[in-house]
């Protein structure tokens, strides 16, 4: 599937990596213990700059969710429709995601989800989608 | 006895014995030019920059004043904006604002040349807007410094096909209707009533009357907005020219008066990071504006606010407090929202019917101070007297209301 892959950063690169082996990661707050996303150098919650990266569990439910009928720029143009989810993971951080393996038409706010590893970027690493949970 | 004034305490004078600090703005600056450049073609055969000038020159010619009174011009172009503009026209400035907020950058504006000028450090502030994505290059396709390549926006969202506004404003849109059951109907009706008022609008691109089952059955963009849920993509331009309540006394236009302002952002250009996604700054900028402005939603004859999508409306309506969150469905779908009905909204046709060239409330407020002037034309909402009016930029991100009305209301 054809995306936007944008280049790892030294602040990204450990979530990056992790990737590699199917391994979903984020930030966290040694000061507060709050989760961090999107990577940063800081804490948004208490500024702290002591922060580790730590294994999610890879589960949440979607909080909302489209269905992209248009595509959002031209690499997506053979993918539509394809469905773009605000995800709330369980350690209570919140992602931009696509929800896959499944009829966009069947998706639902607050279904329980968990990550997905079948998006591949050119360069090996993978983009975490999630998919919905056997009920 | 020194006076603390606490953050956050907006909207009142702090009194103790005598004024120390005026923390209102309340009718201290007035808007004395107010003009916009739209065609119903959508296209303007002139360049953004040649728009600036002109739009610059009418809205002076509109106040009776020269680029001689200008002190102080704010702009959203480029960078170091402001300065790059004052320049080309020979302003030497003694204030200055750049502030770029997207959509709501003139309200922002217009809150900071009232702050301005109320503080004595300028008396002529000059705002003004142009952009010609229809028949020129699209601003925002190259990106600035928050779309680019290092922006959160492109390492977290963009890779996930996230792209048009249209897909984050749908992410909210499904919310809302999940939270509260609001429907695609009761959005469409939203875009129904402001076609009603472009329809009353020569310059208004769509002035075609349509019903709700017309927007039902125009194409999906990103589910569950449709295309006609959807703003247009117009070129356009704009200027306002603020100045002292004393100064506007004595100048050739009817003056209108901010009578209130207030600003509120939750998160830059990432959904993600907006927590309620149903619940924009509108709830915090709205009730400080009309506090300071003094005034219950029963004194508010006109409401112009920002419709990148149908659902941007909806929750505005319920952020500025005209009904509870979630009840936005029901209370737009009588009607109310269009000419005839209790609550005239978007009276020049809006993002959706009008005119949008990407950063759509100048003409929120051209429009606003239009009505209060009593120059609406077939569109003229009788006896206006008090205006709010709501720039929402970025996608929900930042909002900021100014509350307008006639010298009868100060």
């Amino acid at each position: 599937m054809p995306r936007i892959e944008p280049a790892p950063t030294p602040l990204s690169e450990p979530f990056w990596e992790a990737t590699r082996a199917d391994t979903l990661k984020a930030q966290r707050c040694n000061s507060c213990q709050m989760f961090v996303w999107y990577p940063r150098d800081f804490c948004p919650e208490c500024l702290g700059a002591d922060l580790t990266w730590v294994q999610l569990q890879g589960t949440g439910s979607i909080y909302s969710f489209n269905v992209m009928r248009k595509p959002g720029n031209p690499m997506m143009g053979d993918e539509v429709p394809y469905v773009v989810a605000l995800v709330d993971l369980d350690e209570g951080i919140r992602m931009t995601t696509n929800i896959v393996g499944v009829d966009p038409e069947s998706v639902s706010c607050d279904q329980r989800v968990v990550v997905d590893w079948s998006v591949e970027l050119e360069d090996g690493r993978k983009l975490p989608t999630f998919t919905p949970l056997p009920t | 006895m020194l006076c603390f004034v606490a953050r956050g305490m907006h909207g009142a004078s702090t009194e103790t014995g005598r004024r120390i600090v005026r923390t209102s703005l309340r009718g201290a600056a007035a808007i004395v030019g107010a003009v916009d450049a739209v065609s119903s073609t959508g296209a303007l055969d002139r360049t953004v920059e040649q728009l600036e000038v002109d739009m610059i020159r009418d809205a002076l010619a509109d106040a009776g004043l020269s680029i001689h009174d200008v002190d102080c011009v704010m702009s959203t172009n480029g960078m170091m904006a402001s300065l790059d503009l004052a320049e080309r026209l020979g302003v030497r400035g003694r204030f200055t604002d750049s502030t770029m907020t997207g959509g709501s950058s003139f309200e922002v504006h217009v809150e900071h040349a009232a702050a301005a000028i109320a503080a004595g450090l300028c008396e002529v502030a000059v705002i003004v807007y142009a952009a010609t994505p229809r028949s020129g290059p699209n601003p925002f396709a190259s990106g600035g410094p928050s779309m680019g390549k290092d922006s959160a926006l492109f390492q977290w969202d963009l890779p996930y096909g996230l792209g048009l506004p249209a897909a984050s404003y749908s992410l909210a849109a499904r919310r809302h209707m999940h939270e509260f059951g609001t429907s695609s109907e009761q959005l469409a009706q939203i875009a129904v009533s402001f076609r009603e008022w472009a329809s009353k609008n020569p310059n208004a691109y769509h002035q075609t009357p349509m019903t709700i089952d017309d927007v039902l059955a125009s194409p999906m963009v990103a589910e569950p907005l449709h295309k006609l849920d959807c703003c247009l993509v117009t070129d356009g331009a704009g200027a306002l020219v603020v100045t002292s309540a004393e100064r506007a006394k004595d100048l050739r236009s009817t003056p209108v008066y901010v009578l209130g302002a207030g600003t509120a952002h939750t998160h830059g250009m990432s959904l993600s990071q907006m927590g309620d996604v149903t619940t924009t700054g509108a709830a915090v900028s709205g009730p400080q504006a009309m506090a300071m402005a003094e005034i219950d939603h029963a004194d508010i004859d006109v409401v112009e606010l920002y419709d990148s999508f149908t659902i941007t409306a909806l929750m505005t309506l319920e952020d500025l407090g005209f009904c509870s969150k979630g009840e936005g469905g029901d209370f737009v779908s009588d009607g109310r929202l269009g000419p005839g009905g209790a609550l005239p909204t978007n009276t020049n046709g809006g993002g959706l019917s009008y005119t949008h060239p990407g950063m759509y409330g100048m003409f929120v407020l051209v429009e606003a101070v239009r009505q209060l002037r009593g120059e609406g034309g077939d569109r003229q909402v009788d006896g206006a007297e008090v205006a709010i009016a709501n720039g929402c930029g970025g996608v929900l991100s930042c909002t900021s209301t100014i509350v307008l009305g006639t010298e009868s209301t100060l």
